[in-house]
């Protein structure tokens, strides 16, 4: 039986509309116009144990609303979704027992208490038996190394050291289920790095199923076997990472600052597309299976005077196009 | 530890730390209680007054609203900051992930909220005015007994009025209209503002069917000692009546409330 079976899932928000200026608030005193957000429409999928999945969209896609209806804190309009073999919403108290979450803008941890006493705090809550609390406890600080922020008052943390003490207060409990929402978001590259490490050896080494909504490529590449890609509350594509790449294209991006600004590009040349020419920086989209980067680079510096250059993925809104086109929905 | 004595228990430990905020109310409360007391005291001292026509002596007058400055904080003034943060801000998202009752949780919170701030002003004033200004302590042991009972009664009463203003936000978000009325009920017929002993009797009996009366005059009146025996079981009863019904109520709302609830925020 899958740990997570989502069925037809519809969730839609009402979104009281203002109209602008001094009549506009007036007239909204007397009759309000409301606008249906379909934030989920009919999403349905399957999630076996010791998963790891990236759940990607872009903002107001439905990402969040399909998280926390998961996890029991929101309750959709229509569909069925089981979790651990419970409805979320209806019996949230025992679901919640035995899931964690980490929402990446937020904390769980208490902002003026001292990161060991929200623990402590935390123990009591899910009511741990104390040696397996201690157990866990030594556990996640060795592996998240928080020796030294046990005693700092949360609102003192750096984002990314709130960011390893809130993923060891989500696994206190020992869940068997993780939902992390962008927990890289706003961390620099040695925090985002740390806590990609964690993710991948809690999922390998103790089996936890995670489900993870990032706007991060890089985030999915190095987690994520599987992908479901939503947008506008309908999901696109459930399947694997190097399908999804294969199906929309392995492209990469090259950023370059040309020395000259004014100097012209012939991008055919260099059997790339030119995605942005902004002054003296040209973005060009390349595919590395018809043309390696190096040798891009190499051809590129040898006929322009290049300030600066870097590679990188397109952004997930640019994947999401190209689905969008591909699945003929008008973005 | 159980999760609500262990989160009523952090709370009250951080409410603690506002002792600034403590010391200014301690200071506008001995200046309100030295005016009221003063206006009293002028008005029992006229020659227009029939002084047995008084339903309560000018020394017992001047305990119960000594007792009323002193313990001003245990009636329900303003909703719970955090929760309404959390609701306007979507930290409830947390809230609701952790596996305890909500109702419960916000109860937790909200005596730590309503008791911390009294335990730090109550004291000091409670010594102030009875070393000062004509508080006298409760007559017998058996009143000193009644009251620390009514006491609790009040702080159940004024915990769960304070969580129905808290449920209110699910509905209006920013919880102004509540946050007004309920002071104003609350401090007009908890007999804070004027004691329900001077009502006139038509006034007086609707009064005390009310909830309020629960948060100040019962226990006002069980340290001075003129509720006694029976009379003050049934008040006692009275405040756990009212207490039963509001989180039979509160429950019911926070149920309704929950499934309507937009977690804000992605």
């Amino acid at each position: 039986m899958p740990q997570i079976s989502v069925r037809h899932l519809a969730k839609a928000f009402r979104v009281t509309e203002r109209s602008p200026g001094f009549w506009g608030t007036l007239r909204g005193l007397a009759s309000r116009t409301t606008r249906t957000v379909r934030a989920l429409d009919d999403v349905s999928f399957d999630l076996e144990h010791g998963e790891l999945v990236g759940y990607i969209g872009p903002n107001g896609a439905g990402k969040s609303t399909t998280v926390k209806i998961m996890a029991g804190i929101l309750v959709p309009d229509r569909g069925e979704c089981v979790v651990n073999g419970r409805i979320p919403w209806k019996e949230r108290a025992a679901h919640v027992a035995e899931i964690g979450v980490v929402f990446g803008q937020r904390t769980q941890l208490w902002w003026d208490l001292p990161v060991i006493e929200s623990f402590e705090l935390l123990r009591d809550i899910y009511r741990i038996p104390s040696t397996a609390y201690v157990r866990r406890r030594d556990e996640l600080i060795a592996i998240l190394r928080l020796e030294d922020l046990l005693d700092v008052p949360v609102r003192q943390l750096s984002l990314g050291q709130r960011m390893r003490c809130d993923l060891a207060a989500a696994l206190l409990h020992a869940p068997t289920l993780l939902f992390l929402d962008e927990p890289t978001i706003g961390l620099d590259a040695p925090s985002k790095l740390s806590v990609r490490e964690f993710i991948r050896r809690l999922n390998r080494e103790q089996g936890v199923t995670v489900i993870l909504t990032t706007h991060d490529m890089d985030d999915m590449e190095a987690l994520c076997s599987r992908v479901m890609v939503i947008a506008r509350g309908k999901l696109l594509s459930d399947g694997r990472l190097s399908d999804l790449r294969s199906r929309f294209g392995r492209e990469r991006w090259l950023t370059i600052d040309l020395l000259n600004p004014d100097e012209p590009v012939r991008v055919e040349d260099f059997q790339a597309r030119l995605v942005l020419r902004d002054g003296g920086r040209v973005r060009l989209a390349f595919d590395p299976d018809r043309v390696r980067p190096e040798q891009l680079i190499a051809a590129l510096t040898a006929r322009h005077a290049v300030n600066d250059l870097f590679v990188e993925h397109p952004p997930i809104e640019e994947i999401i196009a190209q689905i969008y086109q591909r699945e003929g929905i008008a973005p | 530890m159980s999760p609500y004595l262990a989160l009523l228990r952090a709370r009250f430990r951080l409410l603690l730390h506002y002792r600034a905020a403590a010391l200014a109310g301690i200071a506008t409360q001995i200046g309100f209680g030295l005016i009221l007391t003063s206006a009293f005291a002028a008005f029992y001292g006229s020659d227009q007054v029939s002084r047995q026509m008084l339903p309560l002596s000018l020394p017992n007058l001047m305990t119960y609203l000594w007792l009323g400055q002193a313990l001003l904080g245990l009636l329900p003034w303003r909703m719970d900051g955090e929760v309404k943060a959390m609701v306007t801000s979507g930290g409830l998202a947390y809230e609701l992930l952790r596996p305890v009752d909500l109702y419960g949780l916000w109860f937790s919170r909200a005596i730590a909220l309503r008791t911390a701030p009294v335990l730090l002003r109550a004291i000091p004033l409670l010594i102030l005015a009875g070393w000062l200004f004509g508080l006298s302590l409760p007559p017998s042991i058996e009143a000193a007994g009644l009251w620390t009972v009514g006491l609790a009664g009040a702080v159940a009463l004024s915990a769960a009025c304070t969580v129905l203003m808290s449920i209110s936000l699910l509905w209006t978000l920013s919880g102004e209209g509540v946050q007004f009325a309920m002071p104003a009920f609350a401090s007009f017929f908890s007999g804070h503002l004027l004691p329900l002993a001077l009502f006139p009797d038509w006034a007086g009996r609707m009064i005390a069917l009310l909830p309020f009366r629960g948060l100040m005059d019962t226990p006002h009146r069980l340290w001075i000692g003129t509720l006694e025996g029976a009379e003050a079981w049934g008040a006692i009863a009275h405040q756990w009546v009212w207490v039963a019904l509001l989180v039979v109520v509160g429950r019911f709302l926070l149920s309704r409330g929950l499934t309507r609830v937009v977690i804000q925020g992605g």
